[in-house]
């Protein structure tokens, strides 16, 4: 049975395999390995197979199944699923089953791709290392004792756990590329309006995007195709066409010119380890054709505090909303102010709460200007920084990571040093630019390190042509079992 | 007491008459069963995101276009504070970047002072919120058993109207209201029907020495929910701080509501507190960007007229008396109606005459509105058809009319059906004269001996004897001959 993605579609679409014997695989897999691992929240394995029957009745009517035809996915638990429990790592949303689908969701059914659970993240996405779920931690499938990063690591773990070939993710400051880059394998954040986001639980609403996971870039970019395009239901949606980028996988890094950004790529918080696997990458780009040059970044010194201002402060917004009034948890009180206060109390965890009560603060009269103001500023800065150094390179690189994957526990207490985890990813999501992350190489521990990649807005053909074309010179790294 | 004016502002809450809510495509209607109209946008349920509705913007640019805002681009923001009948908890409002900026709504006179112009600060789009019904207890919140909510009306659009605190009085505010209504329902942004809660008003009012250049502490005056409850509210309310001010007290600060039934505002039990919304830009919205042509396009599909000047126009096209022809005028549809009329052939004043009087006496009564009872086109041209030929005489014409405006039945078959063709056949009606002559020797004894006023007692009874159908006209005539010697 083929591991790949396009393996499998292929294959289910010439009716080699069927769609039902991969699912079914699939969900082996997770009954099997995942006590160990907890990246899946939970799996429906009926509804499952059952999708992957209609499947297999597409190929034997001889109607076109879709370019994901029987590819098993795993969906991060912020994205809504009419009648599946979406919990997004809370407990305030437990047994809350929504009654719609995310248009994500939609549109890789569309293309036959069939969900078989929902995985594992920080709570609202808010972490980075995801032991802010509310149900378990996640542990990093090439070492147990660590991390998977977060907050996608549910889907990080699941993809580098061999156990589906494809997962979605969502990105507010890296919580895609980071545990992408902690776990081993692709993980690319779209263009700001590029992919839907109608369906996605919002945590920053200018921030969010949902992107891929796979084990290789060519997987993630047939899943980008499909995911990507205009959605009416989102009025941040680019109504743009999308510039398929399966195509262009093999136009390599001849010719291309790589802006290393000094700011992303140096300093004390970054681990020896990871800068040697990045700048061997760069030397085997060099030798690929592709030029290298420095660029700078000036304003993203203050990226990271702009982002820890503007995330909170739409969060503090759009987590208003679970108040125990409609739907999830609801703790009685004797009137509705206490009842709010009491399930609210109850129900986010500690990381969402500090969170809640920081953009609380930044939008507050009197304060808002200072805070909120101006980090809006700041991001004005940053988008103009990265024009500047697209005048002088094609693609920018950084690691995506400064540490590899790091003890469970190490950082719980030290929300400084999580945040930090970030640094690299977050300019693009204030950019609102597309990146990804691919392999470069183990460290000493034999943990992974990641590249990252960046690209202009809507620049996402060059950007995999870039990815694919490091991928070529540096290899994949295989699922963990 | 006459030391003092009143100074007030208004904010008016309009609901926007689109087919669809403000951020989604449930119906906006009112009336539906609770919690029909709902959808995961308008519950605000994790994960769903508004799309602004082009058609209220489109409302809202008609609005401002008529009172002369400045229509530019425009953002929204989010108003955030807790509510169980706010889905989200927080509204999605404008703030420092409103669809329409500026205009100004023209009073008319209310007496020899001539008409006011109030100014506008704003006039902004937002959503409504949900309806909290609550039971047990008297029905209030405060000893409620528990509380339902519906969110059918979540979502809404609405229109928020602000005024510069350029209103004077109670009455002139009940003026400004109403000149407002008339102009929404004109252009057809609202049915303003403030029973249902689509115009909702609010005020803030303050008082102080007349001539005055500075301003008393004002109060926000809540709970108005007719015309008259306005003009009601207001005029306590002044009264009450001129009071308080004369004795030598202070007004305080705060939110008084309106009680219809004792007639009173009552400062709210609950402890004020200074809210903090915390407005933010609405990052799920991208900013309205009208460009100038949209804008154009519908400041020339408007009527051309606000309702003050239609008024001045029907008076001069129909020699109507001013308060007949702005009684038209302020009815929704009804001069639009009209005139049609008039454009396929039915006499201007004529049709006017019928408007001011048969219809708005209907209108009246009924209480219904001109859109509720408007009869099929024609009906005017038709009338003037039948009283021009002498099938009916203007009284009967007048009694059909009032029963289309029952059954909406055309006039002609509603004077077959009822036989009210006018008798002008010289013949038959001869015949009828001569019996009442001949019924009464006394009135034409009266009538030789020079008393020629009796004619008229004798035109009365062959009028009546042919129930009012007989050609009047021809009557008199044939009256008179036979009473010529
Ligand atoms: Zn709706």
């Amino acid at each position: 049975m083929p591991a790949t993605a396009r393996g499998i579609a292929s294959a289910v679409r010439s009716g080699d395999v069927s769609a039902v014997d991969v699912v079914a695989a699939a969900l082996r897999r997770v009954e099997a390995g995942d006590a160990a691992i907890g990246s899946f929240l939970r799996t429906y394995a009926d509804t499952a197979l059952e999708r992957a029957g209609r499947v297999d009745a597409a190929v034997a009517e001889g109607r076109d199944p879709g370019p994901l035809a029987g590819v098993p996915v795993g969906l991060k638990d912020v994205l809504t699923t009419e009648g599946i429990e979406t919990t997004c790592g809370s407990r305030i949303l437990e047994g809350w089953q929504p009654p719609y689908d995310a248009t994500v969701v939609q549109r890789l059914r569309d293309a036959g791709a069939v969900d078989v659970g929902k995985t594992n993240c920080d709570e609202f996405a808010m972490g980075s290392s995801n032991e802010n779920s509310a149900y378990r931690p996640v542990a990093n499938p090439h070492d147990r004792s660590r991390v998977p990063g977060g907050s996608s690591g549910g889907s990080a773990a699941a993809v580098a756990a061999g156990f589906v070939p494809v997962a979605l993710g969502s990105d507010t400051g890296g919580s895609i590329r980071q545990p992408a880059s902690l776990c081993g394998t692709v993980g690319m954040k779209p263009t700001y309006g590029r992919v839907s986001r109608y369906g996605l639980v919002a945590f920053a609403s200018s921030l969010d995007q949902i992107g891929p996971f796979a084990l290789d870039v060519a997987d993630a970019a047939l899943v980008y195709d499909v995911i990507a395009g205009h959605d009416p239901m989102d009025a941040t949606s680019i109504p743009h066409p999308v510039e398929p980028v399966t195509g262009g996988l093999d136009r390599g890094l001849d010719g291309l010119t790589l802006g290393v950004v000094e700011e992303l790529s140096s300093g004390a918080g970054f681990e020896a380890e990871v800068l040697d696997r990045f700048r061997a990458a760069l030397a085997e780009a060099e030798r690929a054709g592709a030029r290298v040059v420095d660029v700078s970044l000036p304003s993203t010194a203050y990226a990271l505090s702009a982002y820890y201002l503007i995330a909170p402060a739409e969060c503090s917004s759009n987590l208003a909303r679970f108040d125990g009034v409609r739907y999830g948890l609801r703790v009685g009180a004797d009137d509705v102010e206490a009842m709010n206060r009491a399930t609210r109390a109850a129900g986010f965890g500690p990381e969402v709460k500090r969170r809640v009560m920081l953009g609380t603060y930044a939008l507050s009269a009197g304060y808002y200007d200072a805070y909120y103001g101006q980090a809006q500023r700041v991001r004005t800065l940053v988008i103009d920084d990265f024009a500047a150094a697209y005048e002088r390179a094609d693609v920018l690189v950084s690691p995506t990571s400064p540490t590899v994957a790091f003890a469970l526990g190490e950082r719980t207490q030290d929300p400084i040093a999580m945040y930090l985890s970030d640094v690299c990813t977050i300019p693009s999501n204030l950019a609102g630019h597309p990146a990804i992350s691919i392999w470069c190489g183990d460290g000493a521990a034999g943990l992974p390190v990641g590249l990252h990649l960046m690209a202009p807005a809507l620049a996402e053909p060059l950007l995999f042509q870039a990815a694919a074309g490091f991928e070529a010179v540096l290899g994949t790294k295989a699922a963990a079992v | 007491m006459s030391g003092y004016e009143a100074v007030i502002g208004l904010e008016v809450h309009v609901e926007l008459a689109t087919a669809t809510k403000m951020f989604c495509s449930c119906p906006n209607e009112f009336g539906a069963p609770p919690n029909t109209n709902i959808c995961p946008v308008c519950l605000g349920l994790p994960g769903a995101l508004p799309v602004t509705n082009a058609a209220a913007v489109e409302l809202a640019i008609r609005f401002g276009t008529a009172v002369g805002s400045t229509i530019g681009r425009a953002i929204f923001h989010r108003k955030n504070y807790f509510y169980p009948d706010m889905p989200k908890d927080f509204q999605i409002s404008q703030y420092d970047e409103p669809i329409c900026v500026a205009g100004a709504v023209v009073v008319p006179a209310l007496d020899e002072a001539g008409p006011t112009t109030v100014r506008l600060v704003r006039a902004h789009l937002e959503e409504d919120t949900g309806k909290s019904v609550h039971v047990g207890g008297t029905g209030r919140i405060h000893d409620a058993d528990h509380t339902l909510v519906d969110y059918n009306r979540s979502g809404v659009p609405l229109l928020e109207i602000v005024t510069e605190p350029d209103i004077r009085s109670a009455e002139q505010a009940r003026a400004f209201v109403n000149e407002l209504r008339a102009i929404l329902a004109l252009l057809g942004v609202s049915d303003v029907k403030m029973e249902e809660g689509s115009l909702r008003v609010d005020a803030n009012i303050s008082v102080r020495p007349a001539g005055s250049t500075t301003f008393g502490t004002k109060v926000e005056v809540k709970n108005m929910n007719s015309v008259r409850s306005v003009a009601h509210a207001l005029e306590f309310e002044r009264a009450r701080q001129i009071e308080l001010v004369t004795a030598g007290g202070a007004v305080e600060q705060e939110t008084r509501h309106w009680d219809e039934a004792d007639a009173r505002t009552h400062g709210m039990r609950s402890k004020e507190e200074a809210m903090d919304y915390r407005y933010f830009p609405e990052p799920d919205l991208v900013p309205i960007a009208p460009d100038r042509e949209w804008v154009e396009r519908i400041r020339a599909a408007a009527p051309a007229q606000l309702p003050a000047e239609r008024a001045a126009a029907i008076a001069a096209a129909a020699g109507l008396p001013a308060n007949l022809a702005a009684a038209v005028a302020y009815t929704p549809g009804l001069a639009d109606w009209v005139d049609a009329e008039v454009g396929a052939g039915a006499d201007v004043t004529q049709a006017y005459v019928w408007a001011s009087q048969e219809v708005l006496a209907h209108l009246n009564e009924t209480g219904k509105t001109w859109v509720d009872v408007a009869p099929p086109p024609g009906t005017f041209v038709e009338l003037g058809e039948l009283v021009g030929d002498a099938t009916l005489s203007k009284k009967l014409a007048r009694e059909v009319l009032a029963d289309v405006l029952v059954s909406r039945r055309r006039p002609r078959d509603i004077v077959a059906e009822r036989g009210l063709e006018q008798i002008s056949d010289d013949a038959e009606l001869a015949a009828i004269v001569a019996e009442v002559v001949a019924a009464n020797p006394d009135t034409v004894e009266r009538y030789r001996a020079g008393n020629e006023k009796v004619a008229g007692f004798l035109v009365g009874q062959v009028m009546k004897s042919t129930a009012g159908k007989a050609n009047p006209g021809v009557v008199q005539a044939l009256v008179r001959s036979a009473l010529e010697p």
